[in-house]
């Protein structure tokens, strides 16, 4: 049985947690004098060595990105942090910056230090206003307390944070579009190369982190490396925080070492809702292929994950039991990214509008057993021919969920209508009255 | 127009070889896969490409399979297919594309089932329907039949981007060649994508912020980036890149079908630059004009006046028959006829009178015919009239001008060139305003922007050369000299870099001592010199001596030693001596009863500051040769039809100097000028041998250019003195806009509607002086023209700015007056 373990999440708990003095009094603030004692370069082979890989989904090793900046040439480079979290089931990142945003900010500041940068962004997702005021506050929390400023502690280091709220585009967490969104531009991913740690923010060398592989960042310098490669697996090192969410009875967040498997966070977790079973569930949010209870003992790393079939993504374990209509879990994911495909190419931005059609007939109980080979054909033409990966993202639990439920398709076809009660999936009251044709937009 | 610089050694290039659908290429390093593929003759289907665009990889039918080598030398394929757009080529890599790989040709035909699904089928109706890249290969590449059976995107059409601009949204496949154009090349970016998703549109930008800053278009438009109203010069080229039938122009839609028309190559008649274009015309009517590709010219571009004006030669106005004025009337006639006339006409009112004393004939012919044109009109000036009195200059003219002109210009042949233009790392304008007077010479100077210091001799800096990046080198008009003889260290210095550029303008010639400035400072500094005057024959006419004091190839008339040559060339005794007048000398010439019979052809007599219509009066005969029913025309003792340029062939000599020939695009009975006047001769005659294209230019040829020893003397003028500034009066600054109300933009309203609204231009201290202004009264004694008053920052105190030709602002008719000329101004609120 593998235990938790709380880093980030280990003064959630705490009476006013998101305040500076509950995080000092915890040990905040500690790794960074520390790392302002060190060499940049040995941070940065720290951060290496330790194996942290990009916990925003990807999990592109963090040290070697930094490590991609080219020599200083003495202009500016810039640390931009990644806080633009939107995927459906994914909440991981708004409850760190919520609970802990000086853990953050923390990391903000040794990151800096280590990559030589002077001025970091926060680039937060606009709609959670509560978040944004919260590290607005801790922002200058930590430069009244010398954390941030000029000379931080006398260590001759500059650093000066701006938190930016987005405009509401989930394309913008793409890390070239939240560039562009960034200098004010329209959020669309950008051709590359250029790499942003080459070109980035302002055409200046960037490196784009994300919020939980930042906050990770002090404490691997407060603890040292071989902590954390004890915890995790072969390649896939140290703690992540995984995020439960649907028929679970303790939904929430479950820091545990990477390698986790869901069986064992479902213990933790109470289980799925009483008196159900799982049928499906997301490894890594919407954009990552389903699996199903034969996945239960998939250690949750990388490449386990990835060996299986799906992605770690950003561990958003969307938990769906034997009430769930697949179809109209999967319509709903579509719409979302109907809605939020930028447009900039071809295939997402019409292949879903394909998409998205073709799944509500289906779900309506008005599609034709060609539609779902048409719904398998159109994410063939979006799947790997899209700009960006929104669009891989996109065609993802449709290809999954056709491969390991297409009887349940089949059966919206033969019946003319969905055969599950949708009353009995929700988690509240809820009837099912007539869905009103939306507009087409 | 110096001598010519020595050509430099061949650059190095690197080259990558590859293999594309297994066959070897090797091309410049940093080519993209789509353009390797090109040269071995693969057609790789793109929407969003263009060679002269940056890469977008948007619309992502381009894909091909990739392989290159690793860093072990194995062959490693991508593990999805590529935009070959987007790549650039490697070194060992291998391409397969459509033809090749099942995987490209797979990905390729979903992306174009996707981009039809939005797609109407409204090709029948579409006016690209014929043409279209997306119809086109919608067939080479896409499925038989949609599988689409859901419902389409739709939006409300067409949205009028300017009056000349329509945009179908529907239409339209966001491959963002036109804003990527209107951002990258022109500059002026006034749409943009908007929304997302499905509904990603191309917009315009919100009327709420517009900000009017003297832009304006005269026509309803939409408002561009900055929040301005939007007039762009160059709209017209994003009609002719948009890949689908998104895009049209109000002046072409719904009136042909490409595969009904008729394609002619051309020159563009509009200005110097000679641009490449296509006629595209049905049963003898010009429907629309292209631009053609033309890489040491034009490349892809040209302005709107280039594309849209085109209808004023078919005008109800248009001359078919030669005129005779019989009883007091025009009559039509027929060629011999009116031939005889105008012969007798014209002896019997340069024949002496009973006391023994003749009045002489002159020539005027506007700087639009071509270069055939005008030496058969000095020719027939000097051979069978007798006279110098020969200008093509229809606008301010200067003698230092001709003898810059005469020792720089004429005969050169090909000085600086579009591309060195592009290269030089410093370009001083004087008396030049690129997006107004210069066409695609501010496109090839905007490509150049970020690389290439632009500095800008002018009384303020314009919106046009703000795009430039320029900086503003502040001159009084007139007084052009002195701002050049006292530039700053730190311009000089720009100039002194290899390969900088001086051009002047046509309106150096309102400035005296500007050309022998400019030539100081070009020898000080080693700068090149270019003149870019405005209209297409200026050059042409120069080096074939339409020119008082300029014979054919730079000789001067002033000395027997050229005037031999020529006379000898010609088969004539001698050639007139007597030293000859410009146009305003010729006018008021007239104008004193001093003229005996008058040529005119091509001159729109708006465009002069003397008094015309006096000149005409007091002139016992005058010839009109024309394409229209003009002023002069009507006041014309006969009138002679000739051809607009896409009736005959013929040669206009571009800024460059290069030459520009053309062939007929549509046959007519029309003649050229230089046929009609080689018929005229001979009712004396003469013969004057300019009956073809081939004659002509064969006696240029043999005539060659002129010898040192026989080019006029190097220009000599001094410096004009700052005048005084009186209360109530300015310093009047003018030029032309490039859509304004010239004679060859008559007849077509989407364009005009295009063009900006005439404003007046002073600066906050010289506004402040008027009182609470919102509009300025310019006048002189001969009349006055009233604007809406415009506060321009960074101006000259002291000067007034006013368009030359536009709606309510005619210069020259109404002022008669030229830049440099110290006006009245009284504000009016």
């Amino acid at each position: 049985m593998t235990d938790l373990v709380p880093v980030l999440s280990a003064t959630w708990g705490a009476e006013q947690s998101w305040s500076l003095d509950t995080y000092t009094e915890a040990g905040g603030y500690a790794p960074l004098k520390k790392a302002l004692g060190m060499e940049p370069g040995d941070l940065i082979q720290a951060v290496k060595d330790s194996g942290l890989r990009g916990r925003g989904g990807a999990g592109f090793p963090t040290g070697m990105k930094w490590g991609f900046l080219p020599p200083d040439d003495g202009g500016p480079r810039y640390l931009v942090v990644n806080a633009d979290e939107s995927e459906p089931g994914t909440c991981k990142d708004i409850p760190t910056m919520m609970s802990a945003p000086h853990a953050l900010i923390e990391g903000v500041i040794i990151t800096s230090y280590a990559i030589g940068c002077n001025h970091a962004f926060i680039y937060l997702r606009g709609e959670v206003v509560h978040v944004y005021r919260r590290l607005l506050q801790a922002v200058r929390e930590a430069y009244e307390a010398g954390h941030l400023g000029k000379d931080i502690h006398g260590s001759g280091f500059d650093l000066d944070v701006t938190v930016h709220a987005g405009a509401g585009a989930y394309i913008c967490g793409e890390e070239t579009a939240l560039l562009d969104s960034l200098e004010g531009r329209r959020g669309q991913p950008r051709l590359k190369p250029p790499f942003p740690a080459v070109a980035g923010l302002y055409a200046r060398p960037t490196v784009v982190n994300n919020v939980e592989s930042v906050a990770s960042v002090p404490a691997i310098v407060d603890k040292g490396v071989e902590w954390f490669t004890a915890m995790g697996t072969e390649r896939s090192k140290g703690m992540g925080l995984f995020s439960l969410s649907g028929h679970v009875t303790r939904p929430g967040q479950y820091e545990a070492p990477l390698g986790i498997t869901l069986r064992e966070l479902l213990e933790l977790a109470g289980g799925i809702r009483e008196g159900h079973e799982l049928k499906f569930w997301t490894p890594g949010g919407s954009s990552t292929p389903i699996f199903t209870q034969d996945h239960l003992d998939t250690p949750l790393d990388y490449e386990s994950v990835g060996a299986a079939g799906s992605m770690l993504g950003t561990r958003a374990l969307q938990l769906f039991d034997d009430t769930t209509c697949v179809v109209r879990a999967v319509t709903r994911w579509t719409e979302f990214y109907k809605h939020e495909s930028c447009g900039k190419c071809t295939p997402c931005r019409e292949g879903t509008y394909w998409l998205t059609q073709i799944l509500k007939r289906i779900e309506a109980g008005r599609g034709t057993e060609a539609d779902i080979q048409q719904l398998l054909d159109t994410c063939d033409s979006i799947a790997g021919r899209s700009f960006c990966a929104l669009g891989d993202g996109a065609t993802s639990s449709i290809i999954s969920s056709v491969k390991l439920f297409r009887e349940e398709y089949e059966a919206h076809v033969e019946q003319g209508g969905c055969p599950f009660d949708h009353s009995a999936s929700a988690l509240f009251d809820y009837s099912d009255t007539p869905a009103t044709e939306e507009a087409h937009a | 127009m110096t001598a010519t610089a020595d050509k430099p050694a061949a650059e190095v290039v690197d080259t990558v070889s590859l293999t594309i659908d297994g066959t070897e290429v090797s091309v410049p390093k940093g080519t993209l896969i789509i353009r390797a593929a090109e040269q071995v003759g693969i057609e790789i289907p793109r929407f969003c490409d263009h060679p002269a665009l940056k890469p977008a990889g948007a619309c992502r039918q381009c894909l091909v399979d990739v392989a290159s080598p690793g860093p072990d030398g194995n062959l490693r394929a991508f593990p999805k297919p590529q935009a070959s757009c987007t790549m650039t080529v490697t070194e060992g890599m291998v391409v397969n594309t459509q033809h090749t790989s099942e995987e490209a040709d797979r990905a390729q035909k979903g992306v174009m089932e996707l981009l039809l699904i939005n797609h109407p089928l409204d090709c029948p109706v579409c006016d690209k329907g014929g043409e279209c890249p997306l119809q086109n290969q919608a067939m080479s590449h896409g499925r038989p039949e949609s599988r689409f059976v859901d419902v389409k995107r739709v939006f409300e059409k067409p949205l009028a981007l300017s009056s000349e601009i329509l945009l179908d949204r529907e239409r339209c496949v966001l491959c963002q060649r036109c804003t990527r154009f209107s951002k990258e090349i022109a500059g002026d970016a006034f749409i943009d994508l908007q929304n997302r998703g499905a509904q990603q549109q191309i917009g315009t930008f919100d009327e709420d912020v517009l900000d009017f800053d003297g832009y304006r278009p005269v026509g309803a438009a939409t408002v561009d980036e900055a929040g301005k109203a939007f007039s762009s010069y160059y709209s017209g080229n994003t009609v002719q890149i948009c890949p689908v039938g998104a895009l049209t122009s109000a002046a072409y839609r719904f009136r042909s079908r490409p595969f009904d028309l008729v394609s002619s190559p051309s020159i563009s008649e509009h200005d110097s630059s000679g641009s490449a274009i296509r006629i595209d015309h049905r049963r003898g009517k010009i429907l629309r004009r292209l631009a053609e590709n033309d890489p040491v010219v034009n490349e892809d571009w040209i302005s709107d006046k280039d594309r849209f004006a085109f209808a004023w030669q078919n005008l109800s106005d248009r001359l078919t028959r030669p005129l005779v004025r019989k009883d007091g009337e025009l009559v039509e006639t027929s060629w011999p006829e009116a031939l005889a006339a105008a012969a007798a006409g014209i002896k019997a009112a340069t024949a002496a009178d009973d006391e023994g004393a003749a009045r002489g004939a002159a020539v005027l012919t506007g700087g639009r015919v071509t270069l055939e044109d005008a030496y058969a009109y000095q020719k027939l000036a000097r051979v069978v009239l007798g006279t110098n009195d020969v200008d093509s200059r229809a606008r301010v003219a200067s003698d230092e001008e001709q003898a810059f002109l005469g020792t720089q210009v004429a005969g050169t042949g090909l000085g600086v060139t579009f591309g060195e233009l592009e290269k030089a790392p410093a370009v001083l304008l004087v008396g030049f305003e690129p997006e107004d007077e210069g066409g695609v010479v501010f496109l090839r100077l905007r490509k150049s922007l970020g690389r290439q210091q632009v500095l800008t001799v002018a009384p303020y800096l314009t919106r046009g050369a703000e795009k430039l990046g320029a900086t503003l080198v502040p001159a009084v008009p007139g007084r052009e000299a002195a701002a050049l003889a006292e530039l700053p260290a730190d311009a000089s210095e720009a100039l002194s870099q290899p390969g900088a550029v001086i051009v002047l303008g046509e309106r150096a010639a309102e400035a005296p001592g500007a050309f022998v400035a400019a030539q100081e400072l070009a020898s000080s500094t080693g700068a090149r010199l270019a003149w870019i005057p405005r209209r297409a024959g200026e050059r042409g006419a120069v080096e074939a001596g339409a020119l008082p004091g300029l014979l054919p190839g730079g000789r001067t008339a002033a000395l027997k030693g050229p005037r031999d040559v020529v006379a000898k060339a010609w088969g004539v005794d001698a050639l007139p001596s007597a030293k000859g007048r410009d146009t305003a000398g010729i006018i008021a010439a007239a104008a004193e009863g001093a003229i005996g019979a008058l040529v005119i052809g091509g001159v729109s007599a708006s465009d002069l500051t003397g008094d015309v219509a006096a000149a005409l009066e007091a002139t016992g005969f005058v010839v009109s040769l024309e394409v229209r029913r003009s002023e002069i025309a009507e006041s014309a003792d006969v009138v002679l039809p000739v051809a607009p340029p896409s009736e005959k062939p013929g040669t206009f000599v571009n800024w460059e100097g290069r030459l520009r020939g053309f062939a007929t695009a549509i046959q007519t009975d029309a003649m050229s000028d230089h046929r009609v006047l080689d018929l005229l001769a001979r009712e004396w005659g003469v013969e004057l041998g300019t009956g073809t294209v081939e004659a002509v230019n064969a006696e240029l040829a043999a005539l060659g250019a002129a010898e040192a020893a026989h080019r006029p003397a190097a220009p000599k003028a001094k410096a004009a003195r700052n005048p005084r500034a009186k209360k109530g009066t300015a310093v009047l600054a003018t030029w032309h806009q490039l859509v304004d109300e010239g004679a060859l933009q008559d007849g077509e309203p989407y364009l005009a509607g295009t063009g900006r609204v005439a404003v007046a231009r002073m600066s906050a201290a010289t506004a402040a002086s008027l009182g609470d202004a919102v509009s300025v009264e310019v006048s002189t004694e001969v009349g006055a023209v009233e604007l809406p008053l415009v506060v321009t920052e960074g101006m000259v105190d002291g000067v007034v700015w006013v368009p030359v030709k536009s709606p309510g602002s005619w210069v020259a008719r109404d002022l008669r007056a030229a830049a440099g000329a110290v006006v009245s101004v009284k504000g009016a609120a």
